[in-house]
């Protein structure tokens, strides 16, 4: 089974964080890996957060590929911050020849773009990369966002922090949101990409679980849109839908749970907005999920959220102080980071909610 | 002595022979009655016996007039292995044996000069059923949990009616962050996975065709079980058209036009809209071939319902008047989805074809979106009346054809926005849960079924050639009849309780196999979840293939 877990702070918190967070929930995991996706930058990037950040592992031959499409496309490179790593011998750790954070500033003929515009070409701009990079492996394009960066990679979360010194906390490399995961894919081949977080135009989203309907999922979503790819993991799929539901159809995130989750046709004709319900519920019937499944998610705006599958198979709890909401598959990863909170005030979303956060740590419970 | 000529007709030239035991029988004269061929009947029989009276061979020879049962040696009225003689024998005297040796099928034509009619189902099976080469064999084990089929819910309906793609929906989001109507959608009922399946009164006898009814009204207002019914191309009676039960009913109409006289003079009668309409093109068991009741299967009341004369009543082939899909979807489904102002979804049904992923791609994109649904039949399935021909030669399996239209709606995009719902030979292992649950992961939203019915009720004929008589209206079990002497023997409530039954059997064994997989909702489409041992059969339909 997977842990997956994230933080949502007042203040701009270190990876080290998150690695506590899940490493003391290492019994359910495997150890086989690390990703993680921290939004809402501090440190040194807290100065280019309206500009796109590219988060790419890659060999050398990759890099400069990276660098020549982007610079083709009329990208200018303002930041590069490569982490200071600690190959000491022993660590399991399948590391990428090298590992980059860059930011860049948008081309000129963008520059006085929409948002939307701005938004659509650097998700083309990452396909693009992803699918330059593919070839002999020579790199991982997992984040190319303002704001945003992600690093995945295969081993042991404990050797992957010390590699990447992220046990060492600073100020330098922060983030408000962190969310993270310490598992590599186990049900289909270990790739990369098949690790949550996934990230997608502002959209995270991990899980912990199973899709039982990954392959109806995917065979509805490869034509949705372009962006939807991929599919190295069951998971993937509920970002996807999130991002359709969310951001391309433009329905409150409520309605996201409808479509995962659909009420029973029974208790849907109790309700007076049962024409609404039952018109989505037909209309994205395959973007319907089913197994065990408990999802985390953050929307561009910051939001962070849970919700379960509709039969609440997988846990899930949310813990918080003032400063500092948490979310993890177990309340020992609260317990860890967050000792001396008011622990009776745990929240255990049931098969109906979603419960967000917003950036003032407001939380909300919604019941569908 | 009777002369016989080699070319006259004799029990070993018919598909079945009658066993008699002369010595258990008491001529009470029951299988004569009870045969509603005529095969069989009273005959005397002159008998020779030769006997010897006091201590020496002196034999004698006597000779009696004995009463027995004899098989009729006729093209007209043969034995179809029906088996209602035996069933009515007290002292199991009599019965039907299959004659593998006969001539049938080429004396009758030779004799008639015309071709052969029969009912039943295709009766020429060369090899396994398709289905049966699946299993469903994604197990829930450790990845996720099985769900427990007795405790956990299940949501188990599916779509009838057009289906809009999401970002189409007549939806905004108002003030307050909900989504609201904000126009008109087409109509889409969610109902029971399995329809009964099309048959007319007519083709069945009118008690038939009212235990189906008084089953489907059973199903829903007793067990919750939203199950609909195909009134097939006959009409319905008036009480029923205006009664709530209507509702429950879809509206068949094909190329005869048959009963929509009465149908369209009592809208404005109507309590409740009918469940849907379907158009029927084709059927799968004889396609591009029409309807056919045979004369003698028109009683008076059957005249009347349909409003025509005692004669064979043959749907043309095709719908006159429509020569492309296009003017169909404009012609007929624009003019029914209007007759009932939109409310109610119009579905159409075709035979199985290779040209069959043509029409769904025509219908899909189809700018007006108003085809609710998309009822494919396959070569398998039964029929009241056809041409043997027809029934064992014509027509394309239901699996692949059914697969082939779901892929092409992935293809593009558009799965779900036609329900597709699959027919043909489904359930006739007499297993069809098994068989909807498979066509369901495959791509079916739904499927149904016709002949099964039958066989629930009674019926007694099979693919091995037993009886298949529906055309001729003498349906020893009073199914397909119109004779009153011969209807009256079906039980009406009887068969009604054994449709409710098997369908709450059915329902039972869904959730048996949904709960393996770990899903609470139908697994449309969920082909990762079928295994098959067949490479060719994993291949064509895209499974995995398991050894």
């Amino acid at each position: 089974m997977c842990r997956i877990g994230a933080i949502k702070s007042i203040h701009y918190i270190h990876p080290s964080q998150a690695l506590l967070l899940m490493q003391s929930q290492q019994k359910g995991h495997d150890n086989s890996g690390f990703a993680m996706v921290m939004q809402d930058l501090g440190g040194i990037f807290e100065d280019y957060k309206h500009l796109p950040t590219l988060s790419l592992a890659c060999t050398d031959e990759g890099l400069k590929v990276a660098e020549d499409i982007l610079h083709g496309a009329g990208f200018q490179r303002l930041l590069q911050w490569v982490p200071e790593i600690n190959p000491l011998p022993g660590l399991d750790i399948n590391a990428m020849p090298n590992y980059v954070f860059e930011t860049f500033d948008y081309p000129k003929h963008y520059k006085k773009a929409e948002q939307k515009e701005k938004e659509e070409l650097l998700l083309d701009m990452r396909l693009k990369l992803r699918s330059a990079l593919e070839q002999d492996e020579m790199g991982f394009v997992y984040s190319f966002w303002p704001d945003v960066v992600t690093l995945k990679e295969i081993g042991d979360p404990r050797d992957i922090g010390t590699y990447f010194n992220l046990w060492q906390p600073d100020d330098k490399f922060t983030a408000k949101v962190i969310t993270a995961q310490c598992r590599q894919n186990t049900n289909y081949d270990i790739v990369r990409y098949a690790a949550h977080p996934f990230f997608l135009q502002g959209y995270t989203a991990l899980a912990n679980g199973e899709n039982t309907f990954y392959q109806k999922n995917m065979d509805m979503q490869q034509k949705l849109h372009r962006g939807y790819l991929g599919f190295e993991s069951d998971s993937q799929c509920f970002l996807y839908s999130m991002h359709y539901v969310h951001r391309e159809l433009g329905w409150p995130l409520e309605y996201y749970k409808h479509v995962i989750t659909p009420l029973p046709f029974e208790e849907m004709a109790d309700r007076p907005d049962r024409d609404v319900l039952l018109s989505i519920r037909q209309s994205l019937a395959h973007l319907e999920i089913n197994g065990p499944n408990t999802i985390i998610g953050v929307l561009p705006d910051g939001t962070l959220f849970t919700c379960c599958d509709a039969k609440k198979l997988r846990p899930v709890v949310m813990g918080r102080s003032s400063e500092m909401v948490i979310i993890a598959s177990e309340v020992c990863g609260i317990n860890e980071l967050l000792p001396d909170r008011r622990w009776e005030e745990d929240i255990y979303p049931n098969e109906r909610e979603i419960v967000t956060i917003n950036s003032a740590l407001e939380v909300q419970r919604w019941k569908q | 002595m009777e002369a016989v000529k080699v070319q006259d007709i004799t029990p070993g030239d018919l598909p079945w022979k009658i066993r008699y035991d002369a010595s258990r029988c008491t001529l009470c004269g029951s299988c004569v009655a009870a045969c509603s061929f005529r095969a069989i009947n009273a005959k005397v029989e002159k008998r020779r016996m030769v006997f010897s009276e006091g201590d020496f061979p002196e034999p004698q020879q006597r000779f009696s007039a004995v009463p027995v049962i004899r098989q009729v040696h006729s093209l007209k009225h043969y034995c179809r292995g029906c088996g209602i003689c035996e069933k009515v024998c007290p002292n199991d005297a009599i019965g039907p044996v299959r004659n593998i040796d006969n001539r049938h099928s080429i004396v009758t034509r030779c004799v008639a000069g015309d071709a052969i009619k029969r009912g039943g189902r295709k009766n020429l099976e060369a090899t396994v059923r398709t289905l049966d080469k699946m299993r469903i064999g994604r197990i829930s084990q450790m990845t996720d949990p099985s769900l427990d089929a007795q405790r956990h819910s299940f949501d188990m309906l599916a779509p009838f009616g057009r289906i809009l793609p999401a970002g189409k929906l007549p939806l905004t989001v108002n003030a307050a962050g909900k989504l609201v109507p904000d126009g008109q959608a087409p109509p889409v009922r969610w109902i029971y996975p399995v329809i009964i399946g099309d048959m007319s009164i007519g083709a069945l006898s009118w008690r038939m065709w009212e235990a189906v009814a008084m089953a489907v009204a059973y199903l829903n207002e007793e067990c919750g079980l939203p199950v609909r019914m195909c009134s097939g191309e006959g009409g319905v009676p008036v009480r029923l058209l205006k009664s709530k039960y209507l509702k429950y009913m879809i509206l068949q109409i094909a190329s005869g036009h048959f009963g929509w006289n009465r149908i369209v003079k009592t809208m404005p009668y109507m309590t409740e809209d009918p469940a849907g309409v379907l158009i029927k093109i084709g059927q799968g068991a004889k396609p591009g071939d029409g309807g056919l009741l045979m004369a003698q299967k028109v009683a008076e009341h059957i005249s009347a319902i349909r409003g025509v004369p005692k004669a064979d009543l043959l749907s043309p082939p095709n719908h006159q008047g429509l020569y492309s899909i296009e003017e169909s979807v404009q012609k007929m489904f624009l003019s029914f989805n209007a007759a009932f102002k939109f409310r109610v979804p119009v579905a159409i049904k075709v035979a199985a074809s290779s040209t069959s992923v043509s029409v769904f791609n025509n219908l899909v994109r189809d700018p007006y979106n108003i085809v609710g649904g998309f009822f494919l039949d396959g070569i398998d399935g039964g029929t009241a009346a056809a041409h043997e021909v027809s029934l064992d030669h014509t027509g394309h399996p239901i699996v692949s054809k059914l697969r082939d239209c779901y892929l092409a709606a992935v293809a593009q995009g558009r799965q779900g926005q036609i329900p597709l719902w699959a027919a043909g030979g489904l359930g006739r292992t007499g297993d069809l849960a098994a068989d909807a649950f498979k066509m369901l992961c495959l791509g079916a939203n739904g499927v149904f079924t016709g002949k099964l019915i039958l066989q629930m009720a009674g019926c007694i004929g099979n693919e091995q050639g037993r009886c298949n008589a529906c055309n001729t209206g003498l349906c020893p079990v009073g199914i397909t009849t119109q004779a009153p002497a011969l209807v009256h023997r079906l039980d009406t409530e009887k068969a009604a309780q054994n449709i409710v039954n098997y369908f709450l059997a059915m329902d039972q064994e869904l959730k048996k196999l949904m709960a393996p997989i770990g899903n609470s909702s139908l697994p449309i489409g969920r082909s990762d979840a079928l295994v098959t041992t067949d490479r060719a059969v994993a291949d064509r339909l895209k499974i995995q293939y398991v050894c």
